[in-house]
């Protein structure tokens, strides 16, 4: 089973990376992209015995403790079959 | 009294560090690799600049689970002075030893050139020999430098006099232009609410000789030592 984690910093806080893209966007022509905001995306298989459950659970915490900073950043995990 | 210098893959001024605390403050001084976890017998700890871990995921973030880290919280637990110089201010944040967090410069680039610092707080054992509002230069070198906190964190560190460095202008004032990356109210430097425990992105140990530009990261150096001669 795969767990996606998805990275995103919280609204508010500042993104350079994100604006330096966006900025590229607009010095390519695009004139309808209002904002771009950059992060992480992981996939992360988990053990084919596991259960929907575990598998959520334990993406969730390795989200929690090592992939996301909570000072600075947010998390969503989807799983994938 | 003895220092120890903690080694992660990747640390690079570990080196630095040492010189400073073996030839300026003359004393004795260990390295330690970062599987270690006896920290007995030292007094202060340096968690030196660099880029552990290759500053994967985020800088500071995989150090954090180096065996050593649990015994740093220990120390630090216990009273015992922990330091974190850019590198070592990165670890410190990830690892929950201080508040807020550490992102991308505003500017995005690295930025490695001498700036100014006031002394904000002299009620510290890292400024006790320093004189308060005084400016000290000092070199930063980093990409993430940006200090970043809640608002309750800020006020939280106002009111506790946690905020030990700002970045200023040569007189002492603290201008947006002085401000090399963005950091929340100019912030390079900040303690813990006990004070023994210190993260700064400019690094006092590349300021300790004239031949460098500058020793005014002595005072530091010395304040730290004076403060471990008094526990």
């Amino acid at each position: 089973m795969k767990a996606k984690v998805f990275v995103t910093l919280k609204p508010g806080v500042l993104d350079p990376q994100g604006k330096a893209i966006h900025h590229s966007a607009e010095l390519l022509g695009f004139g309808n992209i209002a904002d771009v905001r950059q992060g992480k995306y992981f996939e992360i298989e988990v053990n084919g015995g596991a259960t929907e459950d575990e598998a959520r659970e334990a993406a969730e915490r390795l989200a929690k403790d090592v992939l996301a900073n909570p000072v600075i950043e947010d998390y969503k995990v989807e799983l994938e079959a | 009294m003895k220092f120890g210098v903690v080694v992660f893959p990747g640390s690079n001024c570990d080196h630095d560090a040492y010189h400073v605390i073996s030839k300026h403050v003359g004393q004795p001084v260990d390295f330690i690799w970062h599987r270690q976890t006896d920290l007995s017998g030292y007094d202060a700890l340096i968690i030196p600049g660099g880029f552990s871990y290759g500053d994967y995921l985020r800088a500071g973030a995989l150090a954090r689970f180096s065996p050593v880290m649990q015994s740093v919280k220990n120390f630090a637990a216990e009273g015992k002075f922990v330091f974190g110089i850019c590198n070592g201010f990165q670890i410190l944040c990830e690892a929950g030893l201080l508040p807020g967090a550490l992102i991308r410069n505003a500017g995005l680039h690295f930025i490695c050139r001498h700036v100014n610092i006031r002394v904000e707080n002299k009620n510290t054992p890292y400024t006790s020999q320093i004189d308060e509002g005084m400016v000290l230069s000092i070199p930063i070198a980093h990409a993430e430098g940006n200090y970043v906190c809640d608002d309750p964190t800020f006020n939280a560190l106002e009111e506790n006099g946690q905020i030990v460095f700002r970045y200023c202008e040569d007189d002492g004032e603290i201008t947006a232009e002085a401000n090399p990356n963005g950091a929340r109210s100019n912030i390079a430097g900040i303690c813990n609410l006990n004070r023994n425990v210190l993260g700064m992105m400019p690094h006092p140990e590349r300021a300790c000789e004239e031949l460098l530009g500058s020793n005014d990261g002595l005072g530091i150096f010395r304040s730290l030592t004076a403060a471990i001669q008094s526990n």
